[in-house]
């Protein structure tokens, strides 16, 4: 087997628009951060390692470890591309691997890469750069065990955001999803944390100065403790909760108006703003008219530049 | 092993072969968000998208059911769908007894879970179809034209170049640790699951000391070649008469499937 799919990547089809718009907003401004950063404090060098270690943790994924009763632990990876090659370059990595995912293999959908990349790019890393950088002054003992948490959450905070995201899409049930969610990926989360572990330990051990290549000012890395610890606090405070209370999470989300904003496509939204003297049934076909027009415009402008392109 | 053992690639001489990938990528793009946007139970319209897709199947000359024998790899996620047949309240169909609960499907729940599986169901078969009929450097190019950054789009040339470098690397590792772990038939080979852990971390340790320097290698190299921060391509897209119109049908077809689910 080439290549075994992880049980994390959405398909399309899943989610909303709507969810899949917003994670892609909030992904595109975190990897504008991400490029920006690399761009300055890493040189032209840094563009062949980060394209390396993107196939690393792409083929590093196919390394297994037999569990019990058929079942084997793997990697996902995301927070041992952030703890040895730093956070913004970590999540440049995990960005590659899932599109090529998404890409090549079809795990994981186009149009909710957004969502996908969320989920298993930029909170793994961020998660597991902040965790594994508040042991910076700690012996090896106390590192190594906090890269194993990190990773550990790392996972959990992926499987809660893709529960929530499942859920305010309107696919699946809040009550059963979270629990079933957080269960299967605690057990997969373990397989992630020791191989996470003893490839740090293996790598401290062998060639310690790889370890300091990612790391940053100390005020940067006091910034990155905090996210991370925001982020992990967050999901040990809310996974519990989601879990025995579903239906609390499940009000204050309807009280917020989360799951109305989730479920309707945005030519849903529109309707409900309707103008009292024009109607409903007035402003749906303004607007089916108006979308009609782009439509024609944009397939004129496309014919016309096809006849530019022959002449 | 072989440098394209990931490609999904068929090469043939059609029409979607000689497309602009550009054209490809995003006709891709606009028919999965055409899916996304479809309202629940229009059946009509998911009827039509799929003859849309069976058209394209028809023009990449990859026969008819091609996308559909591949389609199955989205069906184990359907599970996760699969609550909203009992959670949407609507009228009973048909109740099950598991585990001391009862589980009622309702009508507005199958209709749910039905659309959701036709919506990722047709839009897997786009994707599918999408990298069958294109190269996958030419799709990455797609992409950069696209405006997306150039880091990433280097980053993920990098990784298709590099992927079956590193697999053979670790199938190397794998063998290793299979010759090792010899047993005599019915006793188990080496330690417990925490020990087996570690052999695995310590290849997954291995294998990135064996990338970096790989990569170290590779930049040096590089820099013999006179890299200075760019990659160049000698396979300059540009779209043709063709490209536009092929377009412009997609586009019309794709608004059709709108109107057709919408009255």
């Amino acid at each position: 087997m080439l290549y075994s799919p992880i049980p994390m990547h959405i398909p399309d089809g899943f989610l909303s628009l709507m969810v899949s718009i917003v994670c892609w907003i909030i992904t595109i401004l975190t990897l504008a951060a991400a490029i920006s950063r690399t761009n300055r404090s890493l040189g032209e060098r840094q563009v062949p390692l980060m394209g390396v270690m993107a196939a690393f943790i792409f083929a590093a994924q196919m390394i297994n470890f037999p569990v019990a009763g058929g079942t084997s632990g793997h990697l996902l990876g995301g927070a041992l591309a952030a703890i040895v090659l730093g956070p913004w370059a970590g999540m440049l990595v995990m960005t590659a691997v899932i599109a090529v995912q998404a890409l090549l293999f079809q795990d994981g959908g186009l149009v909710v890469m957004g969502a996908n990349i969320l989920n298993m790019g930029l909170v793994t890393a961020a998660v597991g750069y902040g965790l594994y950088r508040s042991a910076i002054n700690q012996p090896k003992s106390v590192k190594l065990a906090l890269a194993g948490l990190a990773a550990w959450l790392s996972v959990m905070t992926g499987a809660l955001l893709t529960s929530l995201q499942l859920w305010l899409s309107g696919t699946s049930d809040l009550q059963i999803v979270i629990p079933a969610m957080l269960g299967v990926h605690a057990l997969i989360g373990l397989g992630e944390a020791l191989i996470t572990v003893f490839a740090v330990g293996f790598i401290m051990q062998t060639r310690p100065d790889l370890l300091g290549e990612g790391s940053e000012s100390s005020k940067a890395s006091r910034n990155w403790v905090f996210v991370g610890g925001i982020i992990s606090l967050l999901v040990v405070l809310l996974s519990p909760l989601a879990s025995s209370d579903p239906d609390g999470l499940e009000r204050v989300a309807m009280n917020m108006g989360f799951i109305d904003a989730g479920q309707s496509a945005p030519y849903q939204i529109i309707p409900d703003y309707t103008l009292p003297f024009l109607g409903e049934a007035a402003i749906s076909t303004i607007l089916a008219g108006v979308v009609g027009v782009v439509v024609v415009a944009f397939i004129i402008v496309l014919i016309g530049r096809g006849l530019k392109a022959k002449s | 092993m072989h440098f394209d053992a990931f490609d999904r690639y068929h090469d043939h001489d059609s029409f979607l072969h000689r497309l602009d990938p550009r054209v490809k990528a995003v006709v891709t793009v606009v028919f999965i968000v055409s899916n996304a946007l479809l309202p629940d139970g229009a059946w009509f319209a998911f009827g039509f998208a799929w003859v849309f897709m069976l058209l394209c199947n028809l023009l990449s000359k990859l026969g008819y059911a091609y996308t559909l024998k591949r389609s199955i790899i989205a069906l184990p996620f359907a599970l996760i769908a699969i609550t909203v047949l009992f959670s949407i309240p609507g009228k009973p169909l048909a109740t099950f007894h598991v585990l001391m609960s009862d589980f009622t499907i309702t009508d507005a729940g199958l209709l749910r879970f039905v659309s959701i599986i036709i919506r990722s169901w047709l839009s897997v078969q786009m994707a599918i179809l999408l990298v069958a009929v294109t190269r996958f450097p030419d799709l990455i190019h797609a992409l950069e034209h696209l405006r997306v950054p150039a880091i990433l789009t280097t980053i993920i040339a990098f990784l298709y170049r590099y992927l079956f470098v590193l697999t053979d690397e670790v199938f190397r590792l794998l063998r290793a640790r299979e010759s090792r772990s010899a047993a005599a038939a019915g006793s188990r080979s080496g330690g417990g699951v925490l020990w087996r852990a570690k052999v695995a971390g310590n290849m997954a340790g291995q294998l990135f000391l064996r990338s970096y320097e790989r990569s170290d290698r590779i930049y040096n190299a590089m820099l013999a070649r006179g890299y200075a921060g760019r990659l160049y391509t000698l396979n300059p897209h540009e779209m043709k008469s063709t490209d536009y119109y092929a377009t412009a049908f997609a586009i019309a077809v794709i608004f059709l499937i709108q109107l057709i689910g919408r009255f």
